[in-house]
């Protein structure tokens, strides 16, 4: 079921599209701000909803790499891995971050902390490296150690 | 440089106006330095016809990076007595293209430019609905642009009835989740209406039948800035900024192991060298210049020999390359040109929406290829496996230009550092170990 705050904000979407369908994407991120992720049952709920098919939504939900059909940790870096990255030291940050987090690109640490996803250019290529935590972006993480001090920001 | 040339270089009406400390502009800010002038003077005294015809002879070309020309686009769609409505205009603020920044920096200093120039390409086509398609990731931008829109509203600048003109915009930003393909302008439209962003055969093009099947017209951030600019200042003045053909500035970009990664609004038609040197501060010590994409990571490589050519939409032709997004991406002597490939080619790899079969099969293997070489496994004939591949991602086997893209870095790449492809495969390990 989904409560009345998630279907005001649904609604709040829906409102800027002649078709209910077409706020679908934006209606799943509205859920998914309360719920961190998208489960089978939320998505029946909203697909309900908006008078589609639980497939059809699905469709569009795992198309978008920001929606998540599967639990993320309380907070979700995105390490940019393209190519303006890559050129200063985008690997390094990458096993610095798996090394210090014990995880790889897709998993979560084991208290639920943190997850690592691959991001495509983040669009902050005069300060790559790059990646972003939650909302927030952090550039020029040359050397990596950097990082450091930023994670302990993100309880 | 000439004094022509430098006095042209002073001219920067894009970010000219933008505050020393980061901050948007507020409304009355932008209204100082002359925003809202071109709106105000198109609904006033100026036919929708005029502000096409204003922007054609300008010689505005897209900012996104096919360079097709603004006026143009705008012309083909169907207006007058008996034409579909309501016709709709996009701006296409998904800037995903590996290695381009320019946009963001726009829509974070300046949102009320971006609102403006997508009025006046509504007024000019009989838009009455705008759509402002920006990437999530973009947050400092969101929230810029929704400040923007509530304070564009409360001056009447958008919603019923514009300046008492009787033309009205209804305008709303619209925050993706994340995929290259929603840049794609069919693609968009397909996000926009609320689907994966598959793109669409065309013709018919978007002018004629677009969001949801009406005239829609998308144009990149930066192009959309343009048009106040061209309409306040008029199409000589526009064309006079540049040092070509094509009219304006344009905003350039280097990142990279350069000085001084960053952007710049310069007249078009600056050289690479000039763009590299001057502005990029030149490479940073220790590394040394093999090469770079001009233009975002689907163009092609350019090399030493190249440097004195223009950016602009035609001078890079004749090397094989265009100028894309304009914002260049370097590699140095300490970086693997391998390395670097696999980056790009596994950024299409990931992206292609499965579609197509040669971009949804081909790039993986593509991929796949280039990471047996890195890893000292390759063979020659991987090289030529490596050219048939890409010659099959060409334009014409695939329904939107992704897969051309990933075709242009990797058959340029492999034309000029075939010997450290070649390297890989006969000492079997890369040349360039991670420290």
């Amino acid at each position: 079921m989904l409560s009345e705050k998630e279907l005001a904000e649904v609604e709040k979407e829906l409102a800027h599209y002649e078709k209910r369908k077409a706020g679908c994407i934006g209606a799943l991120k509205a859920v998914q701000k309360h719920r961190g992720w998208i489960s089978d049952e939320c998505l029946k709920d909203i697909a309900q909803y908006l008078e589609m098919t639980p497939d059809e939504l699905d469709n569009v939900a795992t198309f978008y790499s920001s929606i998540y059909r599967r639990p993320v940790g309380r907070h979700v870096i995105f390490i940019c891995d393209s190519v303006s990255c890559y050129t200063v030291g985008y690997r390094e940050l990458l096993r610095h971050l798996s090394e210090r987090l014990q995880i790889k690109p897709g998993q979560t640490t084991s208290d639920g902390r943190f997850t690592l996803l691959p991001a495509a250019c983040l669009g902050v290529c005069e300060k790559a490296p790059a990646l972003m935590i939650d909302e927030d972006v952090h550039g020029n993480l040359e050397p990596p150690e950097k990082v450091d001090e930023i994670l302990e920001r993100y309880k | 440089m000439d004094n022509r040339t430098e006095k042209k270089r002073e001219q920067k009406p894009l970010t000219g106006s933008f505050r020393a400390d980061g901050k948007p502009l507020d409304i009355f800010e932008y209204e100082q330095a002359g925003g809202y002038e071109a709106l105000r003077k198109a609904v006033k005294s100026m036919t929708p016809r005029d502000v096409q015809e204003e922007v054609k002879s300008s010689n505005l070309r897209g900012r996104g990076g096919a360079g097709f020309p603004t006026g143009q686009k705008w012309s083909f769609v169907p207006t007058g007595e008996g034409a579909p409505i309501p016709r709709y205009i996009a701006a296409n603020a998904d800037e995903m293209e590996p290695g381009t920044f320019k946009d963001r920096i726009l829509m974070e200093n300046s949102p009320h430019m971006l609102i403006e120039g997508m009025a006046l390409a509504a007024y000019a086509t009989g838009a009455e609905h705008a759509y402002i398609f920006l990437r999530g990731e973009y947050v400092t931008a969101a929230r810029a642009l929704e400040g923007a829109l509530a304070q564009a509203y409360e001056k009447n600048y958008l919603g019923k009835n514009v300046l008492g003109s009787g033309f009205s915009l209804e305008m709303h930003l619209h925050l993706s989740a994340g995929r290259y393909m929603c840049g794609e302008e069919t693609g968009l439209l397909n996000s926009l209406e609320g689907k994966r962003a598959m793109p669409r055969a065309k013709p018919p093009y978007p002018q004629v039948s677009g969001f949801m099947g009406k005239p829609t017209v998308v144009n990149n951030v930066e192009t959309l800035c343009n048009v106040p600019h061209i309409i306040r200042n008029g199409a000589a003045w526009f064309k006079s900024l540049s040092l070509g053909q094509d009219g304006g500035t344009k905003i350039y970009g280097a990142s990279g192991r350069v000085k001084r990664p960053g952007a710049w609004e310069l007249p078009m038609g600056t050289t690479i060298r000039e763009i590299l040197e001057v502005h990029a501060g030149g490479m940073r010590d220790g590394y040394k210049f093999r090469g770079l994409i001009p233009g975002g990571a689907s163009t092609e490589f350019l090399i030493e020999e190249h440097l004195d050519l223009a950016m602009d939409f035609d001078s890079l032709q004749p090397a094989g390359s265009r100028m894309g997004t304009g914002t260049m991406i370097i590699l140095d002597d300490r970086t693997c040109p391998v390395g670097m490939q696999i980056s790009l080619q596994s950024f299409f790899a990931r992206e292609s929406c499965g579609w197509c079969t040669p971009c949804r099969e081909g790039l993986p293997w593509i991929v796949h290829t280039l990471n047996s070489i890195e890893d000292g496994k390759g063979e020659m004939e991987d090289m030529d496996l490596l050219l048939d591949q890409a010659r099959l991602l060409a334009p014409g086997h695939t329904f939107c230009a992704l897969a051309p893209g990933a075709a242009e870095p990797l058959m340029s790449g492999v034309k000029y550092f075939r010997e450290d492809f070649e390297r890989h495969i006969r000492e079997k390990r890369c040349p360039w170990p991670m420290e």
